[in-house]
C-alpha cells in the first residue's frame, strides 16, 4: 500500500520511497526515508494535501505524491 | 571575520540575525554571488559580519535557495557557520548540520528554542552532543535573547583557532550499518582530492555529494573518464550491497547517525505544548469547512484595516503634507521669480508625480505590517495549505495565493510578497499573474463610470469587472501554464510549523527593510517617469513649452493612439492621453480627463456621457481593467524579476489582451445594438 491509502489517524512505516528526481529528494531530506514512522493527521478541506506527522514535525503533501511512498500499516 | 548564519526554514533564524546584528543590518551583494544577501555587524564585536543565508533543508544543488548557500560557503569561504538548529525539531534540523560539517569549516550549533525544550520538561545532552557531533553546541533562545552571548563567545573563538569540526564520519555508536557508504565516500574522497584542492572545495564534501549523484558537482571537478567510470563503479558495487540508491543510501546513512544521537542527548516529550496550541488552533483554521470563511474574515479584516482604518487615512494625510509643501515650495519659488518651466517641472512634474506614488507608502508599509505578522505566525503555511488544489488547476501552488490575493490592493506589496515563493517558476509566474487582480487604485474610475453609466447597477457592475480580471487571470494561467512556464512545479512538500507569537522585531525590521526598498529603487524609476511625462505634457513637438496641454507632445500621442483605440469604441484623444497618465498612477485617469475636458468634479459624470455611451463606457472600463499595470508596479516588477525583456512582456501582455478583451466586447456589442 501507498501513503495515499492511509487513513486519516492511520500510521504507517515507510518501506520505498519513489518520485523523480527533485521530488525524491525532497522527501528524503525532510525525513521520509525507510523505517520511518509516520502518522497522517489530517486532509485540507478539500481533500488535497494532507497532513503528516513525521520525526515530531508536521509535514503537508499533496496526495499525487503520496502515492509514490510505499508504506506498510503500523500500529501505535 | 566573516560568519555565516545557516538554517532550516522556520528554525528562528532571521529571529537570532535579528538579534545578533539589531539595527546594522543591510542589504548588500558579496562578489561572486549574484543574489544579495542581508547582512549586519554584530552589536559587541564590531569586527564581525553576519551574513544571513536563506532557509534551507539540504545542499543539493537543485532549489536556488540551496545554490545560493552552497556557493556562499563555497566560494566565499567564511571565517565560520552559525548552524542554527530548532531544538524542538531536532531530528530533520540535523540532517542540514551533517552536511555542513562536511564543508570542514569551523562551525559552531546554536540549539534554538531550548526555552521551548525545557518548559515541555524536555532536556538535551549538551555535551554528549558536542562529543557526537564533534562541534561546539551550545544552547540559545534567540526570541529570549538567552544564550546569544556565550554563542558568540565560542563562534569566535572556534574561527580564531581555526578549528574544523572534529568528525567527519557518521556511523552511529562505532558499528558499521552502513559501512558500504563510508567505504565508498573514503575511496572517492581519496580519488578526487586533487580535483577538489584545485577547486578549492573539501575533498569529503565533493565525494559525499558523488556519491548522492550531484552532476554540477561532477562536472565542476573535471575528473578524467577513467576516474568518472571508477567512481560510477565503486557507486554501482555499494547499491547492489545494500539493495538500494545512491540518494537513499546517503539520506539513509545521516538518518540513521541522528537518530541515535537523538536517543543518545535528548529526553523528548511525545506532544510539546506548541504542537498541542497548534491542532488546536488548526481545528478551526484549517477545519473542513470553517477553514475558507475563516480565511476570508482574516482576509478581510486585514484589508478593512489596511484601507479603511489605518493605510488610506495616513495616506491621505501624507498627501496632505506633499500638498503642502508643493504650495510651500511654489509660493517661494514664484518669489523668487524662478523660470516659470523650472517651476512648471518641479510643481506639475515632480511634486504632482512623485507625491502621488509616495502616497503609496503608508498603504503598503500597512499591508506589509498585517501580512508578515501572519506570515511570522505560522498562518501563511496554512492558507497555502488550504488553497493548494484549487491553484494547481493553473498551474500554481498555494504558496502563491497570498500575493495575488494582495493584488486586490495593491500590485506593489503583491508582487514585492512573491520574494517568499519557493520556486523562481512559480514567483515569475505569480507576478505575471498579479496585475489581473485589479488593484484599489483603479476603484475611483469604477466609481465614476459606473455612477455616470449604470447607475444602480453599480455594484453588480463593479462585481463584474472584478469577475473578468479574475477568470482572464486564470484564463492567462492556463495558457502560460501550457506554453511559457511548461516546466514542472516545484513540489509541494512543505512544513506546517507550530504557531508562534510573531516577534514585534522581526516584523518591524522587515517593514522598514520593504519600505527603504520601494523608496530607493522604485523612486528612481518613478523619478525618471514622472520628469518624461512632465516634459511630454508640457512642450510641444517644436520643444516650445505650451499654455495648454491640448498642445502638447503628449496630446500628439493621445491623437496618434485615438486610432488605435477606435476599434474599441473610444476615438477621443482626451480619453486616450488620460490612458497613457494613467501609466503613472491608475487615479490619473480620472484627473487628466477632468483636466482636459475642464469640467469640474461634478460635471465630469455629465461630460463623460458626451464622450461615451453606456457600452462604450463599459468597453473602457474593461480596458483600464486589464492594461498595462501602473509605474510603480512596472518597477517593482523589474526589480523582482530582474530582466527588462519579462516586464516589457508583461506590459505587452497587459495592454494586448486589454484591447483584445475590450475589442471584443464593444463589437459584440454593437453587433447585438
Amino acid at each position: 500500500m501507498t501513503l495515499r491509502d492511509l487513513a486519516i489517524g492511520q500510521s504507517g512505516r515507510v518501506l520505498a520511497v519513489g518520485g523523480e528526481k527533485v521530488l525524491r529528494r525532497r522527501f528524503l531530506e525532510m525525513g521520509i526515508t525507510p523505517r520511518t514512522v509516520v502518522t497522517v493527521k489530517k486532509a485540507a478541506p478539500m481533500g488535497d494535501p494532507i497532513e503528516l506527522l513525521i520525526r515530531g514535525y508536521v509535514l503537508t503533501l499533496r496526495l499525487e505524491d503520496a502515492e509514490k511512498i510505499t508504506v506498510e500499516e503500523e500500529a501505535v | 571575520m566573516i560568519f555565516a548564519l545557516v538554517g532550516n526554514q522556520n528554525s528562528g533564524k532571521s529571529t537570532l540575525f535579528n538579534q545578533l546584528t539589531g539595527s546594522s543590518q543591510r542589504v548588500g551583494n558579496f562578489p561572486g554571488v549574484t543574489v544579495e544577501q542581508k547582512t549586519g555587524s554584530v552589536t559587541g564585536h564590531k569586527d564581525i559580519t553576519m551574513v544571513d543565508l536563506p532557509g534551507i533543508y539540504s545542499l543539493s544543488p537543485y532549489a536556488g535557495d540551496e545554490i545560493i548557500t552552497r556557493d556562499f560557503l563555497l566560494k566565499e569561504k567564511p571565517d565560520g557557520i552559525i548552524n542554527i538548529v530548532d531544538a524542538t525539531n531536532i531530528e530533520r534540523n540535523l540532517y542540514l548540520t551533517l552536511q555542513l560539517i562536511e564543508l570542514q569549516i569551523p562551525m559552531v550549533l546554536a540549539l534554538n528554542m531550548m526555552d521551548e525544550v525545557q518548559a515541555n520538561n524536555g532536556s538535551i545532552a549538551i555535551l554528549q552532543m558536542r562529543e557526537l557531533l564533534g562541534i561546539p553546541v551550545v544552547p540559545v533562545s534567540a526570541a529570549k535573547n538567552q544564550g546569544l552571548s556565550e554563542l558568540m563567545e565560542q563562534a569566535v573563538d572556534t574561527a580564531r583557532n581555526r578549528r574544523k569540526p572534529e568528525r567527519i564520519d557518521f556511523c552511529p555508536g562505532g558499528s558499521e550499518p552502513d559501512g558500504a557508504v563510508h567505504r565508498v565516500i573514503h575511496a572517492i574522497s581519496y580519488l578526487i582530492e586533487d580535483h577538489a584542492g584545485r577547486q578549492g572545495v573539501p575533498a569529503r564534501f565533493a565525494a559525499a555529494k558523488l556519491v548522492e549523484g550531484d552532476v554540477p558537482m561532477l562536472e565542476s571537478l573535471r575528473l578524467s573518464q577513467n576516474e568518472a567510470d571508477t567512481i560510477e563503479h565503486a557507486v554501482k558495487e555499494m547499491e547492489t550491497e545494500l539493495d538500494t540508491d545512491r540518494e537513499a543510501a546517503m539520506a539513509d546513512m545521516r538518518y540513521n547517525f541522528i537518530e541515535d544521537v537523538c536517543e543518545k542527548c535528548v529526553a523528548k516529550v511525545k506532544e510539546s505544548r506548541a504542537y498541542r496550541r497548534s491542532v488546536h488552533i488548526d481545528s478551526l483554521l484549517t477545519h473542513k469547512i470553517l477553514a475558507f470563511p475563516a480565511f476570508l474574515g482574516i482576509m478581510l479584516a486585514v484589508f478593512w484595516l489596511t484601507f479603511g482604518v489605518i493605510g488610506v487615512p495616513l495616506s491621505e494625510l501624507f498627501e496632505w503634507g506633499i500638498e503642502k509643501l508643493g504650495e510651500g515650495v511654489e509660493v517661494t519659488l514664484e518669489a523668487y521669480g524662478l523660470n516659470p518651466v523650472l517651476q512648471s517641472l518641479i510643481n506639475d512634474g515632480i511634486f504632482a508625480g512623485v507625491g502621488a506614488v509616495l502616497s503609496f507608502v503608508p498603504v503598503i508599509v500597512t499591508l506589509f505590517f498585517f501580512l508578515s505578522i501572519l506570515e511570522d505566525s505560522g498562518y501563511m503555511a496554512r492558507v497555502a495549505f488550504i488553497m493548494d488544489k484549487p491553484l494547481r488547476k493553473i498551474g500554481l501552488s498555494g504558496r502563491s495565493f497570498v500575493p495575488m490575493l494582495m493584488g486586490f490592493g495593491c500590485t506593489v506589496p503583491a508582487v514585492m510578497a512573491t520574494r517568499t515563493l519557493a520556486s523562481e517558476r512559480d514567483k515569475k509566474m505569480t507576478i505575471f499573474l498579479t496585475p489581473f487582480m485589479s488593484c484599489s487604485a483603479k476603484i475611483p474610475i469604477y466609481a465614476l463610470f459606473t455612477a455616470a453609466f449604470f447607475p444602480g447597477y453599480q455594484a453588480l457592475v463593479i462585481t463584474g469587472l472584478y469577475l473578468i480580471g479574475i477568470l482572464l487571470g486564470v484564463f492567462s494561467g492556463f495558457i502560460m501554464k501550457k506554453t511559457v512556464y511548461k516546466g514542472a512545479p516545484v513540489p509541494f512538500v512543505m512544513e506546517l510549523p507550530n504557531y508562534r507569537f510573531p516577534s514585534m522585531k522581526n516584523v518591524l525590521l522587515l517593514l522598514w527593510e520593504r519600505t527603504n526598498d520601494f523608496v530607493q529603487r522604485a523612486f528612481t524609476v518613478i523619478f525618471l517617469a514622472t520628469i518624461v511625462i512632465w516634459f511630454l505634457q508640457s512642450f510641444d513637438i517644436r520643444l516650445n513649452h505650451v499654455a495648454d496641454s491640448a498642445d502638447s507632445m503628449l496630446a500628439v500621442a493621445g491623437r496618434f493612439l485615438s486610432a488605435v483605440f477606435a476599434p474599441i469604441g473610444f476615438s477621443d484623444w482626451r480619453v486616450a492621453t488620460g490612458l497613457i497618465t494613467g501609466f503613472m498612477a491608475k487615479e490619473a485617469v480620472i484627473s487628466t480627463l477632468a483636466v482636459l475636458t475642464g469640467a469640474s468634479a461634478a460635471e465630469l459624470g455629465d461630460t463623460l456621457r458626451t464622450l461615451f455611451s453606456p457600452l462604450t463606457a463599459f468597453s473602457f472600463l474593461v480596458f483600464t481593467l486589464l492594461y498595462t499595470p501602473c509605474v510603480a508596479a512596472v518597477a517593482i516588477v523589474k526589480r523582482e524579476l530582474g530582466s527588462f525583456k519579462g516586464t516589457f512582456f508583461i506590459i505587452a501582455y497587459q495592454t494586448g489582451f486589454a484591447w483584445l478583451a475590450a475589442f471584443a466586447i464593444y463589437q459584440t456589442g454593437r453587433l447585438l445594438g
